[in-house]
């Protein structure tokens, strides 16, 4: 065996790398529940890789076969069920830890300099995935497959001059058809998972360059053992780290299995009802509504009312609405990092901010009415001042002082 | 050799031209990628017009036919609907049809139409694409009892009256497109191609 690995070593890092990225990478010791959904985040990607292989195996990407074959998978293929609830249920499991990694980012300063390339890795993940997840939502070719892309495609229609021509180069037809079938199943399951694994790559690099942060906010790498040169208050990722992971790996399994095999479709938030009607180009479903990973952008995109005989000011307002976190490393002007030690100003604002993004998200599933629209029309004040205002708000923040090492808390 | 210096300004100047061309090259190679994500030869050939029997369409029924894969409405409005479209034009966003890419010029008149009872329109909202529901009950519980009847579109509320035009304060920007149409004859009506000047 040592044979081997030698043999391998001189010809390729192998025990380099184990080293560099697992047994000697040092992470800070005071990791808590937070810190479980980066990990998390890759199992789901694994699920969703290795399920979509195999939906592939059986799904065709035809207008005219496409809706069957997805019934085909649920009823005739052995296990096609499993397979196919699993990918589903995958997708709003990797929103949900998404969601809490980048809230667990907010509350612990970890955009914040040195890491801003790593936040910013982390958005064009979380920009791919928003890509990934509406082009494979318009595969089972269901009425909220068809009527979710055609909005949402007509959202870039709305650009000025180009808008139409543009629309008209993602649809590859006037109408979303058979073509924009095709082309999003191509981009489902081969472009953008490329990009994606791109991306996670460059994401983990970048943080093991720079180390992560933990709960106190503080930089374990200013304190270093004078003779090991580690990082006192650092931990090596294995094998402590990777048996806590596990942990957390094991505890995400059983709530997933639940969901996967007791309520697939999560009362309609994770797969809609309306999806189980063929697509038909000529009729609107009463109620439309996107998948709840999209809700708050698009309640955000219903409260602003068109402006110049454009719907355009809307659609503006829900792209920088995501694109704005890419801002957040700049925008942040406070001297200390974690919650623990930001003054009551901070947390006020991303309490509020956590309402806000919640509140638009229970209303982009609602019907629209003079009080929700401004209720959406409040909550995405709020959700925008939370970054314009954060300059301000942080500098003139009270804050307590960093401790020198982490603590036990 | 050995008494040769490094001309920098040279290397520079090859490596920026290199560069140049090689930048163009590959812009070049983009163009076939993007121009095959355009629509086919065989999409551009579907949009053949749509020969419609009007016979079926009995006063006040909605019918929609299928026109380059988007709904079209054909409409026979009754004598009381034609009579409310005048009343509310204060709460249109355009109620003289002054936006000439919503219609022909030929339809650019109060009820928005060639023969005044037949309402011809895309089915598709302005706004985002949706297909609006047709409401001709005036009054609705649910749609307030200032609704004259027209179209509601489920997915973000917009508003329409029976001539297809916009209720201001309504997501959508301008009216529904009325698509090119002529009359055959008197019941048969082709959408997709326009009358010639009368």
């Amino acid at each position: 065996m040592e044979k081997v690995i030698s043999w391998l070593d001189a010809r390729f890092p192998l025990t380099a790398s184990f080293k560099a990225h697992l047994s000697e990478y040092y992470a800070p010791k005071n990791f808590n529940f937070w810190y479980y959904f980066g990990s998390l985040a890759m199992l789901v990607l694994a699920i969703q890789i290795v399920t979509g292989i195999f939906l592939a195996m059986h799904y065709k990407p035809d207008g005219e076969l496409a809706f069957a074959s997805v019934e085909y998978i649920m009823r005739d293929v052995p296990f096609g069920w499993l397979i196919r609830y699993a990918h589903s249920t995958g997708a709003s499991a990797f929103f949900i830890v998404v969601y809490l990694h980048m809230f667990r980012g907010l509350l612990y300063g970890s955009f914040r300099q040195p890491r801003e390339l790593i936040w910013i890795f982390g958005m064009l993940i979380y920009l791919m995935l928003m890509a990934e997840a509406f082009m494979g939502y318009l595969l089972p070719w269901g009425q909220m497959s068809f009527w979710g892309a055609q909005v949402i495609i007509n959202l870039f229609a709305a650009v000025p001059y180009i808008g139409n021509d543009l629309s008209t180069l993602i649809r590859g037809d006037f109408v979303v058809g058979d073509a924009t079938l095709n082309r999003f199943f191509a981009l489902h399951i081969v472009a953008l998972p490329l990009v994606l694994i791109g991306l996670i790559a460059a994401h983990v690099v970048a943080l093991h360059e720079v180390g992560s942060n933990n709960p106190d906010g503080v930089e374990i790498k200013k304190n270093k053992d004078p003779v090991t040169h580690h990082p006192v208050d650092g931990i090596p990722f294995h094998p402590y780290y990777t048996v806590k992971d596990i942990l957390g790996v094991v505890v995400f399994l059983i709530v997933f299995s639940a969901i996967l095999f007791f309520a697939p479709d999560m009362g309609g938030y994770f797969l809609e009802a309306n999806n189980f009607i063929p697509a038909d180009p000529l009729k609107t479903p009463a109620h439309i509504a996107p998948v709840w990973y999209f809700t708050p952008y698009y309640a955000i995109l219903r409260a602003i009312p068109p402006m110049f005989g454009s719907q355009f000011p809307g659609v503006a307002a829900m792209g920088v609405a995501v694109l704005i976190f890419f801002a957040l490393p700049w925008l942040d002007k406070s001297p200390v990092k974690s919650i623990r030690y930001r003054g009551p100003k901070f947390k006020i604002a991303l309490g509020l901010f956590v309402i806000a993004f919640i509140g638009l998200g229970w209303l982009g599933i609602q019907p629209v009415t003079p009080l929700y629209t401004l209720l959406s029309q409040i909550f995405t004040a709020v959700y925008f001042a939370f970054f314009v205002l954060m300059p301000w708000y942080t500098r003139n923040d009270t804050h307590k002082t960093e401790p020198e090492r982490v603590t036990d808390k | 050799m050995s008494e040769m210096s490094v001309d920098g300004s040279k290397r520079r100047f090859l490596v920026a031209m290199s560069t140049a061309v090689g930048g163009v090259a590959t812009a070049g190679a983009v163009v076939p990628f993007v121009m095959s994500m355009m629509p086919s030869a065989r999409a551009l050939a579907a949009g053949a017009p749509v020969e419609v029997d009007l016979s079926k369409v009995e006063p006040g029924m909605l019918l929609t036919v299928e026109w380059r894969g988007k709904p079209v409405w054909i409409v026979n409005r009754t004598p009381e609907m034609l009579e409310m479209l005048g009343k509310h034009d204060d709460r249109l966003t355009d109620p003289n049809s002054e936006n000439t890419a919503q219609q022909p010029e030929y339809c650019k008149n109060p009820t928005r139409s060639i023969k005044s009872n037949y309402m011809v329109a895309v089915g598709i909202c302005t706004h985002l694409g949706c297909s609006p529901t047709f409401r001709k009950e005036v009054a609705p519980a649910d749609l307030g009892a200032d609704w004259p009847g027209g179209w509601f579109c489920p997915c973000h509320g917009s508003r329409f009256d029976l001539a297809a035009r916009v209720f201001a304060g309504s997501p959508a920007p301008t009216n529904l497109v009325v698509p090119p149409h002529k009359y055959l004859s008197d019941i048969k009506l082709l959408v997709g191609e326009d009358q010639q000047a009368a």
